[in-house]
C-alpha cells in the first residue's frame, strides 16, 4: 500500500518537475530569434540524420497495406479504392504514430544521451560557471528541433507510403491497380480535415518526444550508468506516451 | 564602495550536506587576493564542493560565501550570471564542450558574452592559446587530445574573459610527471603574470604546496590544519602526516567499519 504510494507520489512529483522543465525551456525560445544558426544545426541533427530511416520504412509500411488491403478490397471487387485505403489509414494514423515512435528511437535517444553525456562531463555545469544558461543555450534549440522536424518527417514518411515507393508501387505497379482510379479516389475522399488531424497528431508527438527526450537527457544521473537510463526511458517512456496520445487524440477527432 | 580587502573570497560558517552525509560543518576559509590557495582533502571530503558553493552553483546549508563582499547566495540569477564572468573555472576533466574544436571552445565565452568583432576574437583566443602552449592546436577537437592538454585548453578558456578568480578542480589528477610539470607552472605563471587569484583543488599534497602561497586541509567536514606551504609541511597534526607521507592507516582507517573481526570469525553463518 505504502509502495503504491510512494510510486505515484514519485511519478506524480517527477511530472511536476518535467512540466517546470518545459516551461522554461518555452519561455528561453523567443532568444532563439536572434540566433537562428543554433536551430538550424539542430534540425539538421534532428530532422535530416532521420531521414533515412523515415523514407525506409515509410516504403515498407506502404508496401505492406498495399499488399494486405488488396487482398481484402479484391473480394468485394473494390480493389480501385486501395489509394484511398493506404491514404486514410497513412495520413489519419500509421504516418504519425511510426513516425513518431522511430524519431523516439533516432532522434530522442541521440538527443537524451547527448545531453546526458553533457552532463556527466560537467559540460553543462561548465556552461554556468561561464555566465551561460544551458537551457537557453543548448536545450532550447534542441527542443525547437524536435517539435518543427516530426511534422516534416510525418509527411515525407507519408508521401513515401502512398506513393513513390509505397502504395503506388506495389498496388499500381506489381498488382495491376489502375493508376487513374487510385490517385483520383484518394483526390475524392482524402479530405484537408484528414491532413490537418494527421498534422496535429505529429505536433503533438513531437512536442512530447522532444519534451521527454531533453528532460530525461538534461536531468540524467552525472555517471555512465545515468546516461544508459536516461537513454532508454526516453525511448520506453516516448512509445508509451505516444501510444496513450494517440488513443486521446483520435478518441477527440473520431467525430 | 569600499577599498577592496586583502582576501577576495570569505567563506563562514559552511554547512553543507549530500542528504544524509555531511560534507561540511562549520568551515571557515578566506582566499588571498593574488595569491595561489590549495584545498587539500581526502578523496570525497567535499573539496570540489567549496567550489560549487563559491560559484554558486550549489547552495549551502547555512554559511555564507563572500565573493569580493557580496554574498554570493543572496544574489539573484542574473546578478549571479554578472558575477561569473568575473570568475573561471578549470573543471576535472576539462568539461570542454566536444561539438566544437580548441578554438571555438576557448572563443566560446568571448562569442557569449561579448560583442567584438572577429578579429579581435581570433587575437584573443590566439593569445590564449599561446599562454598554454596550444596555439598550434587550434583545430584539433577535444576527443583528440590527450588529458593535460584538454586541462590546458580549458585553463586557456577560463581565463578568456580575463576573471578574477581562477578554481582548479584536481587539475593534477591521473597526470604523468611531465604534464603535472606543466600544468604547476602554468597555473602558477599565469596567476602571477595576469594578477588572478587562484584555488587549487587537489590530493596530491607535495605538488600543490610547492606552488602554493597557502594552503587548508579538508577533512571530516571540517578544515584541519591551514597555514603557509611551511606551515603545514612542518605540521605534527595526524591528518597532515597521514597525508603527506601516505600512511595506510591514521585518521582515514583502512579498514571499513565492521564487527569484532574475531567475532565474526567464530559467529554463525548470517543466512
Amino acid at each position: 500500500m505504502n509502495g503504491t504510494l510512494s510510486v505515484i507520489q514519485g511519478f506524480l512529483g517527477g511530472l511536476g518537475r518535467a512540466q517546470f522543465f518545459v516551461l522554461q525551456v518555452v519561455a528561453s525560445l523567443p532568444s532563439l530569434l536572434l540566433r537562428p544558426r543554433l536551430l538550424v544545426q539542430q534540425l539538421y541533427h534532428v530532422g535530416q540524420l532521420s531521414m533515412i530511416i523515415i523514407v525506409l520504412s515509410g516504403s515498407f509500411v506502404g508496401m505492406v497495406l498495399a499488399l494486405q488491403g488488396y487482398r481484402t478490397l479484391i473480394r468485394f471487387g473494390a480493389e480501385e479504392s486501395l489509394g484511398v485505403f493506404v491514404a486514410l489509414v497513412i495520413i489519419r494514423e500509421l504516418g504519425p504514430v511510426v513516425t513518431a515512435l522511430l524519431f523516439a528511437g533516432r532522434a530522442g535517444s541521440a538527443l537524451a544521451a547527448e545531453l546526458g553525456l553533457m552532463r556527466a562531463t560537467d559540460q553543462l555545469s561548465a556552461m554556468e560557471m561561464m555566465a551561460v544558461d544551458p537551457v537557453r543555450r543548448v536545450v532550447a534549440p534542441r527542443f525547437l528541433a524536435g517539435v518543427i522536424a516530426m511534422p516534416l518527417l510525418a509527411s515525407i514518411f507519408a508521401v513515401m507510403a502512398i506513393g513513390i515507393a509505397g502504395g503506388h508501387a506495389i498496388g499500381v505497379e506489381l498488382l495491376g491497380v489502375d493508376a487513374g482510379s487510385y490517385w483520383s479516389q484518394i483526390r475524392a475522399s482524402v479530405g484537408m480535415e484528414d491532413i490537418a488531424d494527421g498534422l496535429i497528431k505529429s505536433l503533438v508527438f513531437g512536442f512530447a518526444v522532444s519534451w521527454i527526450a531533453v528532460y530525461q537527457g538534461f536531468h540524467a544521473e552525472p555517471t555512465s550508468e545515468g546516461v544508459a537510463r536516461a537513454t532508454t526511458s526516453t525511448v520506453v517512456i516516448s512509445s508509451l506516451s505516444i501510444l496513450a496520445l494517440d488513443f486521446v487524440l483520435t478518441a477527440f477527432m473520431f467525430k | 564602495m569600499s577599498a577592496p580587502g586583502p582576501m577576495l573570497v570569505r567563506a563562514r560558517g559552511l554547512r553543507f550536506a549530500h542528504g544524509s552525509r555531511v560534507i561540511y560543518d562549520d568551515v571557515n576559509v578566506d582566499i588571498a587576493r593574488g595569491k595561489v590557495t590549495a584545498i587539500m582533502g581526502p578523496s570525497g571530503s567535499g573539496k570540489t564542493t567549496l567550489l560549487r558553493l563559491i560559484g554558486g552553483q550549489w547552495r549551502p546549508g547555512a554559511g555564507t560565501v563572500e565573493f569580493d563582499g557580496t554574498n554570493v547566495h543572496a544574489l539573484g540569477r542574473r546578478a549571479l550570471y554578472s558575477l561569473r564572468k568575473r570568475m573561471g573555472m578549470l573543471f576535472q576533466n576539462g568539461a570542454l564542450l566536444t561539438d566544437l574544436n580548441v578554438f571555438e571552445n576557448v572563443a566560446f565565452p568571448l562569442r557569449e558574452q561579448t560583442r567584438l568583432p572577429e578579429p579581435m576574437i581570433r587575437d584573443l583566443v590566439l593569445m590564449k592559446l599561446h599562454a598554454v602552449g596550444l596555439r598550434g592546436a587550434r583545430d584539433l577537437f577535444p576527443s583528440q587530445l590527450s588529458g593535460g592538454m584538454s586541462r590546458r585548453v580549458a585553463l586557456a578558456r577560463a581565463i578568456a574573459l580575463d576573471p578574477d578568480l581562477v578554481m582548479f578542480d584536481e587539475p593534477f589528477a591521473g597526470q604523468d610527471p611531465i604534464s603535472m610539470g606543466v600544468l604547476m607552472r602554468l597555473i602558477r605563471s599565469l596567476n602571477d603574470a595576469l594578477g588572478l587569484t587562484s584555488i587549487v583543488v587537489s590530493h596530491d599534497l607535495q605538488e600543490v604546496l610547492s606552488i602554493a602561497d597557502y594552503g587548508y586541509l579538508i577533512a571530516d567536514g571540517k578544515v584541519q590544519a591551514q597555514g603557509t606551504a611551511d606551515e603545514i609541511r612542518a605540521s605534527g597534526h595526524p591528518w597532515v602526516r597521514q597525508f603527506l607521507e601516505g600512511l595506510p592507516d591514521g585518521p582515514v582507517a583502512f579498514h571499513y567499519p565492521a564487527t569484532d573481526y574475531a567475532a565474526d570469525l567464530l559467529g554463525k553463518a548470517q543466512p
